[in-house]
C-alpha cells in the first residue's frame, strides 16, 4: 500500500472512532445545537416584530425576518458545533490513548484529520437540523437554483472545515476541557456581532468595521445571496478567502502543535 | 567497587549479543532541571530488563524517549536496530508500549478498543476480529468486552491496556510501572503475563518501584537515581554490590552477650534482643574466618544466622540522597 493509501486508511479509522464517540455521547453535540435554535425562536417569536422593522426600511414583516435570520444562524450553528470540537480534542489529548497513537506506526496526522472530518460531518448534520427548524417555522428560499443550493452547501462545508481546523488548534493548546471551551468562545461570539441579526448599516458607525471585517459577515451575506437572491458583490470572494485562510492557518497551527513533544 | 557490574562500558570486551535496545549518553532536561544525565544501556534481545528507581528518578522519561513519544536532547539510541532520531516509524512498528497511565479509550467498549488497534495495525478485518477475540479471551475480558472501558476496574483496564499493546505482535514491549496500583492477585497475574511474553521471545523493558518485582522478573536490573544509572547487573550482582549482609549472633545468657559485645567491638548491638550483628558479605571464606575468630575468643552464641542483603538494601544504599554510592564495608545500611 502506498503511503497515501495508508494515511487515508488511518484517518478513516480515526474518523470511525470519533463518530463512535459522537454516536455514544450525543449530548455534547445536541447541547451545542440549543443555542442557535433558541436564538432563532427568540428572535423570530419574541423580538420578531421589532427586529423586522429594522430591515427593508420598515416594509418587512416577521416572515421576512425569518428569511433574514436563518442564513446567519446556520453559520452560527457551525461556530457552535466547533466549540464542541475544541472541547473534545482537548479532552482527547489528556487521555492516555493519544500517547498510544503516537507510539504506533500510523500516519501522524490521522488523529487530527479524523477529528476534523468527524467534526465537519457533525457540523453539516447540525446545520441540516437547524435548517429544518427554520423551514418548519416558515423559512423558504427565493427561487434558488440547484446550482445555488449546491454552492450554499459548499460554502457551509468550507466554512465548517475552516472553523474546525481553528477549533482543533484551540483544543490542542488548551490544557483542559474548560479552557478549550473558553478559548473557543469567539466562534460563537463572532456571529453575534456580525450581520446575523441586523444589517451592518443599521449599526453605529464606529462598530461597523468590527462587524464587517470578520469571517462571519461575508459568509452570511454570500449565503443570503445564494438562497434569497440578494446582492453578493465582493462578499463571495471575501468569504472564500476567509475560509481558505482560516483553514490553512488552523491546519498549520494544529499540526505543528500536535507534532511537538507532549508534556 | 566491583567493576564487572558497574559501568556498562566495561562489557565492551568480546562480541556483544544483538541488542534490542541500546543507548549511549542519552540526555534530557526540562528547563534547568536535568532529568536524564547520560544514560548508557545495552539490552539483549529476548531478555527482561528492569529499570528501578524512586519517584522522579527519570524512569518514565526514558520509556517516553525510547518509545518515540518525546525526543532526547542528546545522545544516541537504537531500538530494534533503528535509530530513534533517524527512523522513528520503524521503531514504532517494532514496539508496544503500556504507559503508566491507562491508554485505553474509555468512551468505547473493550472490544471496540481492540478492533481499533487491529485497524491501526492494518490487519485485515477477519484477522483483526480473530486477534481481538483471542486477546480478550486470554486476558479474561470476554465477558466485559461489550461494556465501555470507562466502567472497568483498575486491573481490568490494565489488562485491556496490555492486550491492546499486544495486537501488533511487538517484538519489544515497554511496560511503565505495569503493576502500580494493582492488588496482589492482579500483580501476580501481570507477572505471569510478562513471563509468558518472554517465553515467546519478546524483549521486555520494565520500570518499577517494586524491588520484588524486578527480582522476580528481570534478567538485568538498572538502578536509576537522579538521572543516572547508579548500578546495573543481575539481582545477585547488585546485592553483592553493597553492604547490608551480616552475621547475626543471638544469645540467651546476658552475661555471655555482654562478654561477646565487649570483645566484638565492630558489632552492632541490640541489648533488648541480646543479638549482635557483624557485617559480612556472606562468603564462605569470611564466614569461616569469623567462626575461627569466635572460637578463639571463646564466644559461644545460641544461634548464628547469615543474612544476605535484599534488593531493598541495594535500593536504599544506591538511592540515598547524601552519598551517591555507599560502599564502605564498615557501614551498616540503615
Amino acid at each position: 500500500m502506498s503511503s497515501l493509501t495508508l494515511a487515508a486508511r488511518d484517518a478513516s479509522t480515526m474518523l470511525r472512532r470519533n463518530l463512535l464517540h459522537a454516536r455514544r455521547y450525543p449530548s455534547l453535540t445536541l447541547n451545542l445545537l440549543l443555542t442557535p435554535i433558541m436564538l432563532l425562536l427568540l428572535f423570530v417569536y419574541i423580538f420578531g416584530d421589532t427586529m423586522s422593522a429594522g430591515i427593508d426600511g420598515g416594509a418587512a414583516d416577521r416572515s421576512d425576518y425569518i428569511k433574514y435570520l436563518v442564513p446567519g444562524l446556520l453559520l452560527m450553528t457551525i461556530g457552535s458545533t466547533t466549540i464542541g470540537t475544541a472541547v473534545s480534542v482537548s479532552t482527547d489529548m489528556t487521555e492516555g490513548i493519544i500517547a498510544r497513537f503516537r507510539t504506533i506506526a500510523i500516519h501522524r496526522g490521522s488523529v487530527l484529520v479524523g477529528h476534523v472530518i468527524g467534526s465537519v460531518l457533525q457540523s453539516i448534520i447540525s446545520v441540516v437540523l437547524v435548517g429544518a427548524v427554520g423551514v418548519a417555522i416558515g423559512f423558504r428560499s427565493t427561487d434558488a437554483t440547484v446550482l445555488e443550493w449546491l454552492a450554499a452547501f459548499g460554502l457551509l462545508t468550507l466554512f465548517a472545515l475552516a472553523l474546525t481546523w481553528i477549533a482543533v488548534g484551540m483544543g490542542l493548546v488548551s490544557p483542559n476541557a474548560e479552557a478549550a471551551s473558553n478559548n473557543a468562545m469567539p466562534l460563537i461570539f463572532l456571529p453575534l456581532i456580525s450581520s446575523t441579526f441586523v444589517p451592518i448599516h443599521a449599526m453605529p458607525g464606529w462598530f461597523q468595521p468590527i462587524a464587517e471585517y470578520q469571517p462571519f459577515t461575508p459568509a452570511i451575506e454570500t449565503l443570503r445571496g445564494l438562497l434569497l437572491g440578494t446582492e453578493i458583490g465582493h462578499n463571495g470572494w471575501l468569504a472564500i478567502a476567509w475560509c481558505v485562510g482560516l483553514a490553512v492557518l488552523g491546519y498549520f497551527w494544529s499540526t505543528s502543535t500536535f507534532k511537538r513533544d507532549p508534556k | 567497587m566491583p567493576s564487572s557490574v558497574m559501568p556498562t562500558s566495561s562489557r565492551a570486551d568480546g562480541p556483544q549479543p544483538p541488542a534490542a535496545i541500546s543507548t549511549a549518553g542519552l540526555r534530557k532536561s526540562y528547563g534547568d532541571k536535568t532529568v536524564l544525565d547520560g544514560i548508557d544501556l545495552h539490552i539483549p534481545a529476548g531478555s527482561v530488563f528492569a529499570l528501578l528507581g524512586p519517584n522522579g528518578a527519570g524512569k518514565t522519561t526514558i520509556v517516553k524517549i525510547l518509545s518515540t513519544l518525546i525526543s532526547a536532547d542528546g545522545g544516541q539510541a537504537q531500538v530494534a536496530g533503528h535509530g530513534l532520531a533517524t527512523d522513528p516509524q520503524a521503531v514504532r512498528a517494532a514496539i508496544g508500549v503500556t504507559g503508566q497511565f491507562s491508554a485505553v479509550d474509555g468512551l468505547i467498549t473493550g472490544e471496540e478498543n481492540m478492533l481499533l488497534m487491529a485497524d491501526l495495525h492494518h490487519l485485515p478485518k477477519r484477522e483483526g476480529r480473530r486477534v481481538a477475540a483471542e486477546l480478550l479471551e486470554r486476558f479474561d475480558l470476554t465477558e466485559a468486552a461489550k461494556k465501555p472501558a470507562s466502567t472497568y476496574s483498575g486491573g481490568m483496564k490494565r489488562r485491556l491496556d496490555i492486550a491492546m499493546t499486544l495486537v501488533g505482535n511487538p517484538r519489544i514491549i515497554f511496560l511503565d510501572e505495569p503493576t502500580t496500583g494493582l492488588d496482589p492477585r492482579s500483580r501476580h497475574n501481570m507477572w505471569q503475563i510478562i513471563r509468558e511474553l518472554v517465553t515467546g521471545g519478546v524483549t521486555v523493558f520494565l520500570t518499577t518501584q517494586y524491588l520484588e518485582e524486578a527480582d522476580e522478573l528481570a534478567d538485568r536490573i538498572a538502578v536509576l537515581n537522579h538521572g543516572k544509572i547508579a548500578a546495573e547487573g543481575t539481582a545477585e550482582e547488585l546485592k553483592r554490590l553493597i553492604p547490608g549482609g551480616h552475621i547475626r549472633l543471638r544469645f540467651t545468657d546476658p552475661v555471655a552477650y555482654q562478654t561477646a559485645a565487649t570483645t566484638l567491638g565492630e558489632a552492632t548491638r541490640d541489648d533488648d534482643a541480646l543479638t549482635l550483628q557483624i557485617p559480612s558479605d556472606g562468603s564462605q571464606r569470611e564466614l569461616r574466618s569469623i567462626l575461627d575468630w569466635l572460637d578463639t575468643a571463646g564466644i559461644e552464641a545460641d544461634e548464628l544466622t547469615v543474612h544476605t542483603p535484599d534488593l531493598d538494601d541495594v535500593f536504599f544504599a544506591l538511592t540515598s540522597t547524601d552519598t551517591t554510592h555507599t560502599n564502605q564495608r564498615k557501614e551498616t545500611v540503615r
